[in-house]
Formats: C-alpha cells, sequence, structure tokens
C-alpha cells in the first residue's frame, strides 16, 4: 500500500515537473523580444544588452528555464511588469483571499452534497431523487457565470438584499464581509454541490449493487439502515475522492466567479496579468493554480487507494 | 403498437446484413429526450441560417437608446424583441449572429478533439507497447490540468483568435476523447469476435473499421455530445473572461460579460444570451442522460 502510494505521490512530481515546463515553455516561447516589450522602442541597444544579462534573456532557453525553476523552488517569483513590485508581495494577500473563499465554499458544499447524495441514493426513483437528478443536471450543464447572473438578478437588483460586487477589504466590518461575500460564495457552492451530489449518489447507487448489499436486503434489514450501516461506510473512499476532486474543480469556478463579483483574488490577479500580458505574473499565478489542483488531484487518488482494500492489497 | 414495429424491425435488419448480425436496437426517446433534440436541433439550424432571419447584422448600432426593454420599437427601424444592449445594438440579432459562433465553433473544436482522440486512443489501443505508453502520459499531462488555465496561458502566448480557440479547445479535450477511445478500443480488443477475426487473417485496418469503430460508435457518439457541452462552456467561459471571441463578433459568453455592467440599472439584456447557452447544454445533456439512462448504467460510468 505505501508503495502504491509513494508511486502515486511521484507521479504527481514529475507530473508537476512537466506542469512547469509546459507553463514556462507557453510564456517564454511568445512571439516578440522581452526586453523590447519592457524597455519600449526608444531603449538604445546597450539598455536592451544590459536588460538582456541582467534576466539571464542572452542564456539559452533550457538555462533560463533551470533559472526560472530555482527561482520558483526558492520562493522569489520574479517582479511584474506592471509597477516592478516583487510578484510575492502581489500575491501574498490575494492568495490569503482566494484560499479564504475556497475554504468558505468546502465547508457549506461538502455536508450538503453528502447530506443531498444519501437522500437522492436513499429513494432511488422518488420525487426527491428526482428534482435532486434533474435539478444538479441543470445546474452542471449551464456555465458558472450563468448562474453569477441570475444570483446578481434576483439578490442585488431585484431584492436589493447584497452588493452585485465583492470588493473586500480590511476595513470591513463583519457585517459588511459577510455580505459581501455572501454571493461568490453561494455561487460557488452551487457549482460545486450540484456535481458532488450526483457523485456521491452514483457512489452508493454503485455499492447498493454488490452482493453483500442484496445478502443485506434478502436479510429483511431496512432500506435506511442499510444505506447508513452497510453501503455509507463502503463509499466513503470514493466520496473523499468526490470531494478532493470537486475541490479541484473550484480551481477553475474561481476564475469565473472572482471575475464576475471583481473579488481581490488570485484569479483576478491572473486575469489582469493576462489583459496585460504581464507574462511573469501569469506564470507564477499559473504555477500555484495548475499546482494545487494537481496536489488535489494526488490527495483524491491517495484517499481512494488507502479507502479501498482490492487497490490497498493488489494482486 | 410499438411491438409489431419491432418485430418487422428484428426480421428485415436479420436477412439483410451478415446472417449472424445481432438485431439492431432501436433508439426510443423519452419525452425530455425529444424536447432536448427539437432544442438543438432548433440552435444548429439558427447557427447555419440565423444571419439571414436575423432582422439587424450583429454590428448595426441602430437602436435608439442602449439597454432597451423587450419589444422596445426604434422609429423607422423596427422592434427589438429582446431590447438593445449597451452599445445600442440588437440584442435577437446579436443571439441569432452568436449561434454560428458559439455553437458552430464548438462544434468544430469537438468534431477536431474526435478525430485526434479516437485516432490516437485507437491507435494506443490496438497498437499497444510503446505508443500506448508515451500517448497515455502526454495525456495525463494534459488532463492534469484545469482546462480554463490552460486555456488561458494559450491564449497569453498566441493571442486570442478563432483558430487558436478551436485548436486550444480541441487539444484540451481530445485527450478525454483519448482515455475514452482507449478503454473503449481495448475492451473489444479482447472480444471473441476481434480473436475470430484475427485467426482469419483479417488486416489491422479491417478490424478497426469493420469491428472496433462500430462497436465503439455508440459510446462514442454519447460522449460527443458531453464533449460539446464542455466544449461550449470552456468556449463561452472565455469569452466571458474577455480572451475568447473577439468583437465584433457576436458571441453569447462574450455578451452576457459585455452588458453584465447594465444588470445593475435593471437591464435584462445579459439574460438573454445566458439562456441562450444554458438551453443549448441542457438540451444537449437531456438527449445525453436519456440515452444512457437505456444502454444501461455501464456507459455512464466510463464517462465521467
Amino acid at each position: 500500500m505505501l508503495r502504491m502510494v509513494i508511486q502515486r505521490i511521484l507521479i504527481g512530481i514529475v507530473t508537476l515537473w512537466v506542469v512547469s515546463v509546459l507553463v514556462f515553455i507557453m510564456t517564454a516561447a511568445l512571439p516578440g523580444d522581452v526586453a523590447q516589450i519592457v524597455l519600449g522602442q526608444s531603449a538604445t541597444p546597450e539598455s536592451l544588452a544590459a536588460y538582456r544579462a541582467e534576466r539571464g534573456l542572452d542564456q539559452s532557453l533550457f538555462f533560463q528555464y533551470f533559472g526560472w525553476l530555482r527561482d520558483m523552488l526558492s520562493g522569489d517569483l520574479g517582479t511584474s511588469k506592471a509597477g516592478g513590485a516583487s510578484i510575492s508581495s502581489l500575491i501574498g494577500n490575494r492568495l490569503a483571499n482566494t484560499m479564504q473563499m475556497a475554504a468558505l465554499v468546502a465547508v457549506i458544499s461538502v455536508p450538503i452534497s453528502v447530506g443531498l447524495g444519501l437522500m437522492a441514493a436513499m429513494y432511488p426513483g422518488t420525487w426527491i431523487d428526482r428534482s435532486l437528478t434533474f435539478g444538479t443536471l441543470t445546474l452542471i450543464s449551464v456555465p458558472e457565470f450563468f448562474i453569477a447572473t441570475f444570483m446578481v438578478l434576483i439578490f442585488a437588483v431585484n431584492l436589493g438584499w447584497l452588493p452585485s460586487v465583492a470588493r473586500v477589504s480590511d476595513t470591513d466590518t463583519a457585517l459588511e464581509w459577510i455580505q459581501k461575500m455572501a454571493m461568490p460564495v453561494i455561487v460557488l457552492t452551487i457549482v460545486v454541490a450540484a456535481q458532488m451530489i450526483r457523485m456521491t449518489r452514483a457512489g452508493i447507487l454503485n455499492v447498493m449493487n454488490s452482493p453483500y448489499i442484496e445478502m443485506a436486503i434478502l436479510k429483511g434489514v431496512k432500506r435506511k439502515r442499510i444505506i447508513l450501516r452497510h453501503a455509507f461506510f463502503n463509499t466513503i473512499g470514493p466520496i473523499v475522492n468526490v470531494i478532493a476532486l470537486n475541490l479541484a474543480y473550484l480551481v477553475s469556478g474561481v476564475v469565473i466567479v472572482e471575475t464576475i463579483f471583481a473579488y481581490p483574488g488570485l484569479a483576478k490577479l491572473m486575469i489582469d496579468g493576462v489583459q496585460t500580458r504581464d507574462l511573469p505574473l501569469v506564470q507564477a499565478c499559473g504555477m500555484i493554480f495548475c499546482g494545487t489542483y494537481v496536489v488535489l488531484i494526488i490527495l483524491a487518488d491517495v484517499a481512494a487507494i488507502l479507502a479501498n482494500p482490492r487497490l490497498r492489497n493488489p494482486k | 403498437m410499438s411491438d409489431t414495429t419491432q418485430i418487422d424491425d428484428v426480421d428485415t435488419t436479420i436477412y439483410d446484413e451478415l446472417p449472424d448480425a445481432p438485431p439492431k436496437k432501436k433508439l426510443k426517446l423519452s419525452w425530455t429526450g425529444k424536447l432536448g433534440v427539437a432544442i438543438v436541433a432548433f440552435w444548429v439550424l439558427m447557427a447555419i441560417v440565423g444571419p439571414w432571419i436575423a432582422p439587424f447584422h450583429e454590428a448595426d448600432i441602430i437602436a435608439d437608446d442602449s439597454n432597451m426593454g423587450p419589444f422596445s420599437v426604434t422609429e423607422g427601424e423596427g422592434t427589438h424583441w429582446l431590447g438593445s444592449d449597451y452599445l445600442e445594438r440588437d440584442v435577437l440579432s446579436r443571439i441569432l449572429w452568436g449561434a454560428r459562433m458559439t455553437v458552430g465553433i464548438s462544434f468544430i473544436a469537438t468534431l477536431l478533439a474526435y478525430l485526434i482522440g479516437v485516432t490516437a486512443g485507437i491507435a494506443a489501443a490496438v497498437k499497444g507497447g510503446w505508443i500506448d505508453m508515451s500517448f497515455s502520459r502526454v495525456n495525463d499531462a494534459i488532463l492534469s490540468l484545469p482546462t480554463i488555465m490552460l486555456g488561458l496561458l494559450v491564449v497569453v502566448a498566441l493571442g486570442s483568435s478563432i483558430p487558436v480557440l478551436i485548436g486550444t479547445a480541441a487539444i484540451i479535450y481530445a485527450s478525454s476523447v483519448f482515455r475514452i477511445a482507449r478503454a473503449l478500443g481495448q475492451d473489444i480488443m479482447v472480444m471473441d469476435y476481434v480473436e475470430s477475426a484475427q485467426a482469419r487473417g483479417e488486416s489491422i485496418w479491417w478490424i478497426i473499421f469493420r469491428e472496433v469503430l462500430p462497436n465503439a460508435a455508440m459510446p462514442l457518439a454519447t460522449d460527443f455530445g458531453l464533449r460539446l457541452v464542455f466544449v461550449v462552456l470552456f468556449i463561452s467561459s472565455l469569452s466571458f473572461l474577455g480572451l475568447g471571441i473577439q468583437p465584433p463578433h457576436a458571441d453569447w459568453g462574450s455578451m452576457v460579460r459585455q452588458n453584465l455592467e447594465g444588470m445593475q440599472y435593471g437591464a435584462l439584456t445579459p439574460i438573454w444570451p445566458a439562456l441562450a447557452i444554458a438551453s443549448f447544454t441542457i438540451a444537449i445533456n437531456l438527449i445525453v442522460d436519456d440515452i444512457s439512462a437505456k444502454s444501461g448504467g455501464d456507459l455512464a460510468k466510463k464517462m465521467i
């Protein structure tokens, strides 16, 4: 078992490395001379050469990559093109904001979705199950911004209860903060929960087809008891897997939601960087997002291995 | 009634084809599936004829005012059935023109993803060995990244244009197609009928085209629907972020974004393109759900 887990983690590290190569190539192999772009048309050849030497741009792409990787690993994320501020300082606050939102969403959505998924699996074919299945199908097939747009229409425009932008700041009172956070958190929760409910339901129904459940049914055990005592514990593995996968989906959800609500998070920073073509900033944010995603996926796999005796002791 | 038609069906198909071919199953959709088919057909039709039946051009600035409500009238021009947008353009016309962009581009990208994914997947399944190894590893790397991040990075690197969008979406989603095609191919390659074809001395191409592909066709077709939904969402999301289809072309995702401001003043403009996207994607999912429910749970599991 330990071997499988270690193997999975090693594969994850290799994946992270491939990701870093991808991110570097995509951003470094851009058409155009970075020095020229940064210093502008009026730069003299001497200043261009000086800039290249300073940044190591006169070296081959191969050396540039390892220089970049070394800096990244040692926590030096470079300086932003706009304003020349260090990227670490730009990211610090933003990252905390994004983590805060993601944590809040996770805390709210996980219990709700596991509960609703269980309920749907407990009474399959009833109106509860059908409305949940249809509702979640609808929600996963629409874009995040669709849900966000409707939420704004209802709660900000028509009812006027919540602000339609979430520009949180340090000077907010607790109530202001809650009001500002409410809308993005609700939207993300809906998006993630829909996915999780479906997967939880599918996971439990899958277990319900196994022989020992059939045995329990034949013994005359009540359905509720079968699910809570027999099926649920055997679906913990798949459910933990589902949760980790969905927290990974949060990574993409966050991009849209932060943009829509102007929430000062990391994703918003990255999108701004994309629009101003601030490459070092995009590289750094991209690595953070992709890295988080890969780590969560590995966690999901490890959870699946730990929870499943058949994977734990492969033949 | 349905019984008699099915019996007729069985009789003809058995004798029309190879003597030992199993009877073809006829696909019957429930009313939700039929509704889905109707909506999808409507948008596909609009993607083709939209620009001709739209009352105005997508870039025409003709309305009296920006963010007018539905059914408002501009003197001498006509009625704006869905109102006007923030630049005084007709919303209905832009949605009809946008169908070509959103539906058309997504469709081409998905088709391309299938071409790449199925070719590579079947090759990996049939050939195995190092082809399988190398394809699978590259695939794992692509699949282990959030799609929207990959999209963002590519757009930063290459700039946003329609070919770049199609290519990016195609490569990203080809990786999931690859996984499914490979799994299906591997399942089919160990079947008795493939073994007997190999024993008969049929060539590898015969086996691929006469055994593997026909048997993988139905699951792949269903998955095509799901993939199309993902591509529509991907491209609309990029457009929504201002990085997808560029103005002056109308596209549903960017229409939502551009008109979002107006909603604070009570304009309903962003709702219509958002509804267009939702109706299209939900309709596809209704069809897919219906088909996979009919063909047993196995299919649905493979496609997650």
